[in-house]
């Protein structure tokens, strides 16, 4: 897929950015701790853009971002940030590069304002364009009038504001974001990836953005690398994935006539030709509703329609149709898989499946 | 395209947020400009100034004490018919207001590093140009520049007061330089120890208390038994026992070198031989806490 430029935005050229840079480069990339290989010989080469890397946790997600942002040397193995390598060049790298932490990191006495100032100024940034940056920067990511209250009092929606506001205060090329969206509830969600998108389309940033949801990610990001056990599981263009994990989830009541509602409806569909996916089609997650939730794969609108049609003619209640956000889990790994070298095996051969699928549908 | 669908959500605080946005094509000042902004901004911190009315009373209200002590001794000195000199010695004063010097320090030292590991900031700094070093280097000499303005001021209150008053100037401002030189050392002294506690201990309350304990816990101890070595007739001891508290440290450094009448019982201090020990823990304790300090972050990083 084409990357678009950066935004070229009040006459301020930005230095054009061609496809082939690449921002981000990993070669055999490997951390061991005492017990623990976090990274195992990762190699990557990420261009400019938004880029996922969805993990499950303990994926090595932060672990890779620590190394890329010199705090942390490698086991063994290279990697470069913006053409400098992490081994040598940690302060260059760290002076173009913003981070915000997955963790909470702000103190709750002090305002936004006089906090994204200091940080400003520990970037290097003289007093007046520290100021004039952070103004700027906290109206970007949407903090008005409450930027001069104490952080304490903010919900976790702006704390992550805040958190995104400091690691751009200083304009780098590029910034690392760990799991920006933990803590939000939807549509804090939808605001936070909404952000993160014009992060690089509006400012010209690249971005790396960490999550552990692949569906979050898929339509933001231009490029999607999924890691696991700290290797590389698939590194891809978002509009592969976009086509093979849109799925729906159903819920429908039960009647006299069908007192297993959701088994009615799931011969229906599969007559109708219709693909489930999941347990037989039964969301085996353990969620609220389990086992009473149709997943169903969408090719398109006319999916829709087909459930629709064949709740309305069992003459059952459309509790939820939703399209559903994958846990990478639940995308990657299948129910009962000892946690054995098996693993990464079982999940290959999911990914290839799922890749093949894919392919056949690019037209839609 | 797909993944347009993301900046589409929002509509509403997506059109607020289109302001155009401005990149940075100014100056980057770089690790050493950071090092001294955060120096300052600390140093400013530990008088509650950048800081909320509230932080503002204890540091302001130690620091008047301070002052005000100082000038009452100018006062009654100035306004006592034939005094030649300041009823107490330059080199004295901080040793007789070590508590307000131990208050201020222990209410001081968690704000300026505990902040920072409580609400785990500190990645945030180790993720810009500075470094560990800067970091530890320029809250060490923030403290300590703090401490040496809450000590240093009344100093120049009472040597203001001595010219005023028409004493000896020579004999003066030699002793006026001997103070300062001893509360230079102190400062370094004490801001070393305060933030190496205050670092151990995140949470800000058990700083204030660490710091607080070990300050008059020592120095009580090494009082009590300079008292029972001096009622017992081993006065040989009393010079040596100085060296286990952080204020006795000092005094005992000052007493060899900078012409300070020694505190401990019976004038023993220690003479210039014992006198370079003293100099030699002093230092030891400085570079200690250093490298506490500097260990302590390596694992925070990250
Ligand atoms: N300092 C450390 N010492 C020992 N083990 C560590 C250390 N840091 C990380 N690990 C281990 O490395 C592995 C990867 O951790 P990492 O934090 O990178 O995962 P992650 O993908 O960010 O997970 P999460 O989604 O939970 O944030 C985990 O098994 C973790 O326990
Ligand atoms: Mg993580």
């Amino acid at each position: 897929m084409r990357i678009q430029p950066p935004g070229l935005t009040t006459g301020v050229v930005c230095a054009t950015i061609f496809e082939d840079v690449t921002v981000i480069a990993t070669e055999s990339l490997s951390k061991r701790f005492p017990r623990v290989t976090a990274l195992d010989r990762l190699s990557l080469d990420i261009g400019p853009g938004v880029t996922g890397l969805v993990g499950s946790n303990g994926a090595g997600k932060s672990t890779l971002i620590k190394i890329l942002l010199g705090l942390s040397p490698a086991t063994e193995g290279r990697a470069a940030v913006l053409g400098l390598d992490v081994a040598t060049s940690g302060a260059a790298i760290r002076e173009r590069v913003g981070y915000m932490p997955e963790h909470d990191c702000l103190p709750p006495d002090v305002s936004a304002t006089e906090f994204v100032v200091h940080m400003a100024r520990m970037s290097g940034l003289p007093p007046t364009a520290a100021r004039e940056r952070t103004a700027d920067t906290l109206r970007h990511v949407g903090l008005y009038e409450e930027r001069y209250r104490p952080i304490g009092g903010y919900s976790t929606g702006m704390k992550q504001r805040v958190k995104l506001a400091q690691a751009l205060v200083h304009d780098p090329q590029l910034v690392l974001l760990d799991e920006p969206t933990n803590g939000l509830d939807p549509v804090g969600r939808d605001e936070m990836l909404g952000l993160i998108r014009r992060v690089h389309t509006d400012f010209g940033i690249s971005v790396l953005v960490t999550s552990h949801l692949l569906g979050e990610l898929e339509r933001t990001c231009d490029h999607v690398v999924v890691i696991d056990g700290g290797t590389l599981l698939r590194s891809s263009s978002t509009s592969d994935f976009t086509q093979t994990t849109t799925t729906l989830a159903v819920e429908v009541t039960d009647s006299d006539t069908h007192p297993d509602g959701t088994d009615a409806l799931r011969q229906v569909l599969t007559r109708a030709g219709v693909n489930l996916v999941g347990h037989d089609g039964l969301d085996g997650q353990g969620l609220p509703g389990a086992g009473h939730i149709l997943l169903v794969e969408a090719t398109g609108e006319e999916t829709y329609d087909i459930v629709r049609d064949s709740v309305a003619g069992l003459g059952l209640g459309l509790v939820r149709m939703e399209q559903r956000r994958h846990h990478i889990a639940e995308v990657f790994r299948t129910e009962e898989a000892p946690r054995a070298a098996a693993v990464t095996q079982t999940v290959s051969a999911v990914v290839g499946a799922v890749q093949q699928k894919g392919s056949g549908r690019d037209e839609h | 395209m797909s993944t347009e669908t993301g900046a589409v959500s929002g509509s509403e605080t997506s059109r607020i947020h289109n302001i155009g946005y401005r990149s940075y094509d100014g100056k980057r000042l770089g690790r050493s400009y950071a090092r001294r902004s955060l120096y300052s901004q600390s140093l400013r911190g530990s008088f509650g100034l950048g800081r909320s009315a509230k932080s503002k009373v204890l540091p302001m209200l130690l620091f008047g004490v301070m002052c005000m002590v100082a000038a009452i001794i100018v006062a009654v000195a100035i306004a006592a018919p034939g005094t030649t000199a300041l009823p107490i010695k330059y080199t004295a004063f901080a040793i007789y207001l070590q508590a307000v010097i131990g208050l201020f320090l222990a209410a001081q030292a968690p704000q300026s590093v505990s902040r920072d590991l409580r609400f785990k900031s500190v990645p945030l700094y180790f993720s810009r140009p500075i470094e560990r070093a800067d970091y530890v280097v320029a809250k060490l000499a923030a403290m300590a520049s703090a401490l040496f303005i809450l000590t240093g001021a009344p100093l120049v209150i009472l040597y203001v007061g001595a010219l005023l008053g028409k004493f000896d100037f020579a004999e003066q401002t030699k002793g006026f330089g001997q103070g300062l030189v001893s509360v230079a050392l102190l400062s370094v002294l004490f801001a070393g120890l305060g933030l190496v506690m205050a670092a151990l201990t995140p949470r800000r309350g058990f700083g204030v208390a660490a710091v607080i304990a070990v300050l008059t816990i020592s120095f009580g101890a090494v009082s009590t038994v300079q008292a029972i070595a001096w009622q017992t007739g081993s006065t040989g001891a009393i010079e040596w026992l100085g060296l286990f508290s952080p204020i006795t440290l000092i005094g005992g450094v000052q007493t060899a070198f900078l012409g300070a009448t020694s505190a401990f019982p019976g004038g023993e201090g220690p003479g210039v031989g014992a006198g370079v020990v003293y100099l030699i823990v002093v230092l030891a304790l400085v570079a200690g806490s250093y490298a506490v300090l500097m260990r302590r972050y390596r694992r925070v990083g990250l």
